[in-house]
């Protein structure tokens, strides 16, 4: 069960992130996670949010070129060695990461949650239930 | 198709009626110069030449050229071959490459220019059942006014909207069903984008031809304009010095225009020498009006950069075609010393499947030049993954190196954020300073 992040082309100059999260905050987007790529001229800012649909929206209603992009969200115990047993089962299962950010979960204090983008996202996810790892899905982040 | 000309007996006429018609009134014509423009009978008298010398198109080669810094010396009334009071109009350039030029016009020479414009209306397939919106500029600027006339002559419902008002122009194509678009080609993508912006699919636009000219356009952003608008489109092209647009005009055929031989006799001389080349050669477009009255230009240098060819043509006009500009020799930029046409930037553009809003930016850091292409990002070439767009970043890198022979600097930009103009597109930035 994967989650959806939208990705969106930014220039890399002064000012260019702020105006993407002026567009949101105008809109009542509510964030959830967000993080950045970045190369000399240009970035790719990927966010999570409450809502998919009116957020794609709004970004193209502004000018922004965005694509939605799946991806998967684990819950992780915030204690020594959670990340590491996620990863492991990932690399067990021979599946490549292309990225990975992190965000702390709302009100729940001793989760962290990460983000994955990989090749194959429902191979993941199956490999994770077998070892008793459930993803996160769409309306559990919308509920944060 | 069934085959529809303005003037039939003058388009499609025999090789050799042209030449003589040629013949009469370039005689004519450069005794009318001879009488009433001293500034050229001047440039004559200095190669020894008076009007019994030019017996016919043979002879032009020995006459002297005009150039644009002619046309700065002679400005206003230098070059004129009519008294004012016979004058009822002028036109005028934006003045974008140095000084504006003012060309004047009797009746004679509106209804000849009209004419032009006509045959270039009925070429793209127009008659009078047709409703022609005109978004060139109107004003000093020759393509509203010309196109305009041309629409009339036709018996067009003729729709004068000029150039700007987006949402007014696209208001007019749905509720008036205009069939016949005339404007420059970078505002016609323009309203293509913003059409498909609305939803409209191509078989929701009532157009069905469209009169593209007054700058540079490729072949790729031809088939863009084509896809977006459910049209066919039409080149054209035109000088203000001339007359305006209508000088030569595409058909059906979409292989080059058709100059219209009866008014301007058109020639290709290498731009350094000024040597008249052979049919076929790729120089210098210079041409002469040989029935103009008002603004007589003889061997006029256009700058255009192309060719011309006689070879028939499956439309049935007889009139010698020229290429579509490879650039003008003032479009044209030194980089590194090598030769760079935008336009050459502009076809590598869209074969990489980037849309052409683009803009070159000429540099010099320590006594080098350097070439920056900045292109917006679409929506279609955008993706998450950074490694995919770096990729197609070096591709467009290694493509423009082996079309243009020098390496560029590609950056990409955010959508829109280069300045479209109504106009004319400002598609070069040269910050040298040399």
């Amino acid at each position: 069960m994967s989650i959806k992040q939208i990705s969106v082309f930014l220039e890399n100059k002064p000012g260019s992130l702020c105006a993407m999260t002026e567009v949101l905050a105008k809109h009542n987007v509510d964030m959830r996670a967000l993080s950045l790529a970045e190369t000399k001229d240009f970035g790719i800012a990927r966010i999570i949010v409450d809502d998919i649909f009116d957020a794609a929206a709004v970004l193209a209603d502004e000018g922004y070129v965005h694509s939605v992009t799946p991806v998967l969200g684990v819950s992780v115990p915030d204690e020594p060695g959670g990340l590491h047993k996620v990863l492991k089962i990932i690399s067990d299962a021979g599946i490549n990461v292309e990225y990975m950010y992190a965000f702390l979960g709302g009100k729940e204090a001793e989760h962290a949650y990460m983000i994955f983008r990989v090749e194959d996202d429902t191979k993941a996810a199956a490999a994770l239930r077998t070892q008793g790892i459930v993803t996160v899905d769409q309306e559990e982040i919308s509920n944060l | 198709m069934e085959k529809r000309y303005y003037q039939p007996e003058i388009e499609t006429a025999s090789h050799e009626q042209i030449k003589q018609w040629q013949n009469e009134r370039l005689v004519k014509q450069v005794k009318h110069v001879w009488d009433n423009v001293p500034y050229y009978r001047k440039k004559m008298e200095e190669k020894g030449l008076t009007p019994d010398d030019i017996k016919g198109r043979d002879d032009l080669h020995k006459l002297p050229f005009i150039t644009k810094a002619d046309l700065r010396e002679a400005y206003p009334y230098g070059l004129m071959g009519k008294p004012l009071k016979d004058c009822v109009r002028i036109q005028s350039t934006s003045g974008t490459t140095g000084k504006r030029v003012v060309a004047f016009y009797t009746q004679h020479d509106i209804d000849l220019w009209e004419d032009c414009c006509a045959r270039a209306i009925m070429a793209a397939g127009g008659t009078d059942e047709d409703v022609c919106q005109v978004s060139y500029g109107y004003g000093l600027f020759t393509g509203g006014p010309g196109l305009n006339g041309g629409s009339h002559k036709v018996g067009c419902l003729t729709i004068p909207t000029s150039s700007g008002n987006t949402e007014r122009q696209i208001m007019f194509i749905q509720d008036l069903q205009a069939t016949i678009l005339c404007c420059t080609p970078s505002y016609a993508a323009y309203l293509g984008e913003s059409m498909k912006e609305m939803g409209l699919t191509p078989d929701q636009i009532p157009l069905k031809a469209g009169i593209f000219g007054a700058e540079a356009w490729s072949e790729e952003m031809r088939q863009d304009i084509q896809n977006t608008l459910g049209i066919k489109a039409y080149d054209i092209y035109g000088l203000t010095e001339l007359s305006g647009p209508g000088v030569a005009f595409e058909c059906s055929e979409q292989t080059g225009m058709h100059i219209n031989e009866d008014h301007f006799i058109a020639e290709v001389i290498d731009p350094d020498t000024g040597e008249v080349l052979p049919e076929g050669s790729t120089g210098e477009l210079v041409f002469t009006a040989i029935t103009k009255e008002a603004f007589p230009l003889l061997r006029y240098r256009t700058r255009d950069i192309c060719t011309l060819t006689r070879k028939a043509c499956s439309c049935g006009r007889t009139h010698i075609k020229m290429s579509k500009p490879m650039g003008r020799s003032d479009d044209m930029l030194i980089i590194r010393g090598v030769n760079v046409f935008p336009s050459q930037i502009e076809t590598v553009l869209l074969n990489n499947g980037y849309a052409a809003n683009y803009q070159i930016i000429v540099d010099r850091v320590k006594n080098t030049d350097t070439l920056d292409v900045h292109v917006e990002m679409t929506p279609a070439m955008f993706t998450d993954n950074l490694g995919e767009i770096d990729r197609m970043q070096k591709e467009l890198v290694a493509d423009l190196r082996s079309m243009l022979g020098l390496t560029a600097k590609v950056t990409l930009v955010a959508p829109k954020s280069i300045v479209r103009s109504e106009g004319k597109a400002v598609r070069v930035i040269d910050k040298r300073k040399i």
